[in-house]
């Protein structure tokens, strides 16, 4: 590490707070979350050590495998097409269109807004009754139905359309920089090779792209897990338990159904997994450099 | 109608022209290229030989990167014609062009092994695998990189990456090879080497060669003619021996050679048929001074230009040239050797100049020294056009 | 030459642009892409100053035939959240008072923890910054139900300090993450001088890192204020209903009504609330992109 530096007092002064802080309001309650869960707390934490019961509990109820089932598919279904629209409008924003700026802007305002506000609007557009079915019958396509968001085994895919809606923009810019950053002479050997762009698209920018598209798997992972905001504002979890989530299983668990014992389990799993597939990536992305292996 | 008649007229003129001399492989005619409000390229015309070595040399935005990447069919033209081994190519796309290009940061596809990059281009248009196969072993074998044809160009150095990107030029079997820069981004030992690969390529292939550069030293050890160019404009298209000892004007002495040219400013003398130049109290016979450009004026403000290396130091009784040199004493003012030469800085008349001396004979500051300046090899420009006289 | 081509200009100069089915293509797509992601803004708008009979009658994407205001005026003044009648206000104060103090000390505590990690390097930094980093990528979910016993116990759950410092702490991995790239790319010489001519680590914050940051600052306001408006769960549990900021209200309006809906203010309540970060969004421009380029990246 060449910038190691002599040790000031300043610096140690204002570091402890922030260890305490880290120390409490991440690790503590990490932990206490996790101890929780060994113990058979129902409406309060209480300390009865009942080792996994609450997990073969949690394992056992039907609410939570179809919130991890749905979550999956949300989740797949949410970054395949994220990756493909978002690659498609890079290279389409790449391409010396006209009115690049303008474009951009309009692909990436959902990013600025709220989950509750894209749940609430696609809602509205969603109601088979006012929204875009009722419209295509009034233009006379009457044979056309959208009725996902309260049909059960549909309104999955409401969640993943209101999904790609308000995240691929992230995923068209964050290509879109990956895309910049290649060398123009690449672009220009390849003309110079007589490659059709669609095949320099595939063949070389697409492979130099891995950390960019990396990168872009792991943050909608992580958003995918987190996802509650835009449930909550788009069905509720319904109908039924069609849509339900892990996240908002927990809240349930916690705030409505006061079973802290369960929830608690729930978010073990959730940490589990989270670490279990994020860590390799979060170790290569962050500490790489410590090991001398750039 | 008559419009299109005379065109073809031209052309036909022009293809049986180049049939008959067979010797122009690029020419470029009143090329402008402008981007908005800003002029790059105005109307320039340039013809290069076929085999022949162009390099274009100049300060960075001299618009020498440009003209290649027009040549090259990789930006957009604003006005002219690119014709390419007698074919007008102004439309046509760079593959269609015959050209090979090498560029600066070498280009390669990262993904691809080495012999993937160089093939990549050929399987793309469709030829057969084998024959893909034997030109890409070819190349490789002229290249001396054989060894190396299952790499990714991560793991190559600089200098391996650039005959790889050479490499891929070669396999596409064609007349033109533009390069661009291609020796920047390496440090200088491989620079000189590859240098020296790249002028065994060109004695070995003939192919005609245009070559973008702003290191004089590959412009002067590669080029056949060398193209020096400022502000979009040729300045002088010469052969490299020419561009130094007769630089057309003052950008072009200045910018050739290290250390520079010296530049004595002074007056021109003209009685009768002597002309002679005054720096102060100096008068400079200029009789042997070859003139080769517009009329001197007596009185008329010039430059002198000598470089380092045509002023000598002897002792001033030494024998009569024809008055080829000038002598005038000097003084020691600062010592810097380089190893193989010494430069020594001294005064003439009140301006600065600067010797290059011999390495082995010891200079101290304060030596008294006589300076003989050959005039034979000297450049005289005017002061307000720059021209050479 | 064939007599085919005789018939040609000449080429000279730029080459004629034509118009290749590829280009079409291209130009098809994002135009399409375009209406999709511009469809449901124009759908709030349109909405959101029809009346309830014109909604019924007409449908979504038609323009309103009178344009009526009632809609927002409900919406801001007196929608029903379940509770209280008291439209939206109530909400927008809230969230103006829980995101202007938490966007302050986040980005003070992130580019003071940003610069003790990347200049100073005390004991154990890398293993405090591998915490924080592990606390950016978990869900909240893990932390909550302790973070509500401590704060119930001192007594402050449900208080507008309670969802404040609860933004504060859950803003601190990215904020940190920013600044402390952002110092990391400055000169080290640069720090090194100022230590050569006695600074120290406050006069070097305060006199060099901070007035070099104002890009970082920049952008940082724009992930937080857009961050902490848009938040939901954090409100929810922490604010206590007296303090739920915009959006939770905007969700209790539309969702938890009873009887009829009113699309028309439930859209004009949607607007509103989404009002402040697609302000900050057009009025940052490229700046946004960067906050969430920077924020979403390496956060």
């Amino acid at each position: 590490m060449a910038r190691r530096q002599k040790r000031s007092w300043g610096a140690t002064l204002t570091i402890v707070p922030f260890w305490v802080l880290v120390l409490g309001a991440y690790v503590g309650t990490m932990v206490w979350t996790v101890l929780i869960s060994l113990t058979s707390s129902k409406m309060l934490p209480n300390t009865q050590f009942v080792g996994l019961a609450q997990y073969t509990r949690l394992f056992a109820t039907e609410r939570w495998n179809i919130a991890v089932h749905n979550i999956a598919i949300f989740g797949v279904l949410m970054m395949i097409l994220c990756l493909v629209i978002g690659f498609l409008l890079a290279a389409m924003v790449d391409s010396k269109i006209r009115a690049e700026d303008t474009v951009r802007t309009i692909i990436l305002y959902p990013q600025a807004i709220s989950f509750i506000v894209t749940g609430l609007v696609w809602q509205w557009m969603m109601n088979p009754t006012v929204g875009i079915e009722k419209a295509m019958h009034d233009f006379g396509w009457m044979g056309f139905s959208f009725d996902w968001l309260v049909t059960p085994d549909k309104a999955i895919y409401a969640l993943v359309l209101a999904g790609v809606w308000q995240g691929s923009g992230l995923i068209m810019a964050l290509m879109l920089a990956g895309l910049r950053g290649i060398d123009q002479e690449i672009w220009k050997a390849a003309r110079v090779d007589g490659i059709p762009t669609w095949r320099v698209y595939v063949s070389i920018a697409l492979p130099m792209m891995r950390p960019t598209i990396v990168t872009a798997v792991v943050l909608m992972s992580l958003s995918v897990i987190k996802a509650y905001d835009l449930v909550v504002a788009l069905t509720s979890g319904g109908p039924g338990l069609s849509t339900d989530v892990p996240a908002k299983f927990i809240m349930d668990f916690f705030f409505n159904r006061s079973n802290i014992g369960l929830a608690t389990a729930a978010c073990t799993v959730m940490l589990i997994f989270v670490l279990v597939v994020f860590t390799p990536w979060f170790y290569f992305e962050y500490f790489r450099e410590k090991n001398g292996s750039r | 109608m008559s419009k299109i008649a005379t065109d073809l007229g031209r052309d036909a003129i022009i293809a049986h022209r180049e049939a008959a001399s067979g010797q122009i492989s690029v020419s470029v005619r009143d090329l402008v290229i402008r981007y908005g409000a800003q002029t790059v390229l105005d109307r320039m015309s340039l013809d290069i030989g076929r085999g022949e070595f162009l390099v274009l040399l100049g300060p960075s935005g001299c618009g020498k990167s440009t003209l290649l990447n027009a040549i090259a069919g990789l930006l957009d033209i604003t006005d002219g014609e690119i014709w390419i081994s007698g074919k007008n190519v102004t439309w046509d796309e760079p593959k269609d062009r015959g050209i090979g290009m090498v560029f600066q940061s070498y280009a390669l596809y990262p993904r691809m092994s080495v012999e993937d990059n160089m093939g990549f281009g050929l399987k793309i248009s469709g030829l057969p695998k084998a024959e893909v196969k034997a030109r890409v072993a070819k190349a490789a074998q002229v290249l001396q990189i054989e060894a190396l044809l299952k790499r990714k160009p991560a793991e190559l150095s600089g200098g391996q990456r650039q005959r790889v990107a050479i490499g891929r030029a070669l396999v596409r079997n064609v007349d033109v090879f533009l390069f661009d820069e291609p020796l920047s981004n390496l440090d200088a030992k491989l620079r000189a080497e590859l240098r020296v690969e790249i002028k065994r390529l060109h004695q070995d292939l003939g192919n005609t060669m245009i070559y973008v550069t702003h290191d004089q030293i590959e412009a002067m050890t590669l080029a056949d003619r060398i193209a020096i160019m400022k502000g979009g404009i040729i300045q002088q298209l010469a052969p490299p021996h020419e561009v130094y000892n007769k630089p057309c004007n003052l950008f072009v002495a200045g910018f050739i050679g290290s250390p520079g040219m010296n530049f004595l400013k002074g007056r021109l003398a003209i009685a009768g048929d002597t002309v002679a130049f005054d720096i102060g109290d100096l008068r400079i016979p200029l009789h042997a001074y070859e003139r080769s450009g517009g009329p001197l004026v007596d009185g008329a403000e010039a430059v002198l230009g000598v470089r380092p290396e045509h002023i000598s130091l002897g002792d001033a009784a030494s024998g009569d040239d024809g008055g080829r040199r000038f002598r005038t004493p000097g003084r020691v003012e600062m010592v810097e050797p380089t190893g193989a030469d010494t430069m020594l800085w001294s005064k003439l008349g009140a301006q600065s100049v600067t010797i290059r001396v011999s390495a082995d004979v010891a200079y101290h500051l304060g030596d008294t020294i006589t300076l003989a300046l050959d005039l034979n090899r000297a450049s005289l420009f005017d002061a307000k056009s720059g021209e050479r006289l | 030459m064939t007599m085919a081509t005789a018939h040609e200009r000449r080429p000279r100069g730029p080459k004629p642009r034509r118009l290749t089915a590829g280009r079409i293509g291209i130009y098809a797509f994002v135009a399409v892409s375009c209406l999709f992601f511009l469809m449901p803004l124009y759908v709030m708008v349109v909405t959101s100053f029809k009346t309830l009979d014109e909604i019924r009658m007409s449908q979504i994407f038609a323009l309103p035939s009178h344009f009526s205001v009632e809609p927002w005026v409900t919406a801001w003044s007196s929608a029903c959240t379940g509770a209280s009648c008291d439209g939206l206000k109530v909400g927008f104060t809230n969230s103006v008072l829980i995101t202007a103090p938490s966007v302050v000390l986040s980005i003070l505590a992130g580019a003071l923890l940003g610069y003790s990690l990347s200049l100073w390097r005390t004991k154990g930094s890398n293993v405090l910054f591998g915490l924080l980093l592990a606390g950016a990528f978990l869900p909240y979910q893990i932390f909550i139900y302790p973070l509500v016993r401590i704060y119930a116990y001192v007594s402050l759950y449900g208080t507008l300090f309670n969802i404040i410092t609860v933004h504060v702490i859950f803003g601190l991995p990215v904020m940190t993450l920013l600044f402390r790239n952002y110092f990391s790319s400055v000169p080290i010489e640069l720090f090194k001088a100022a230590r050569v001519d006695g600074a120290g680590f406050w006069r070097i914050f305060t006199s060099i890192m901070l007035p070099l940051s104002t890009p970082m600052i920049i952008v940082a306001v724009i992930l937080q204020v857009t961050g902490v408006w848009n938040d939901f769960l954090l409100g929810t549990v922490f604010a206590g209903q007296a303090n739920w900021p915009m959006t939770v209200q905007l969700n209790n309006i539309v969702n938890t009504t009873e009887g009829t809906r009113a699309y028309n203010v439930d859209m004009a309540a949607t607007i509103l609330t989404a009002a402040v970060p697609l302000l900050v969004y057009f009025v940052s421009g490229r700046w946004f992109v960067r906050g969430i380029a920077a924020g979403a990246v390496k956060g």
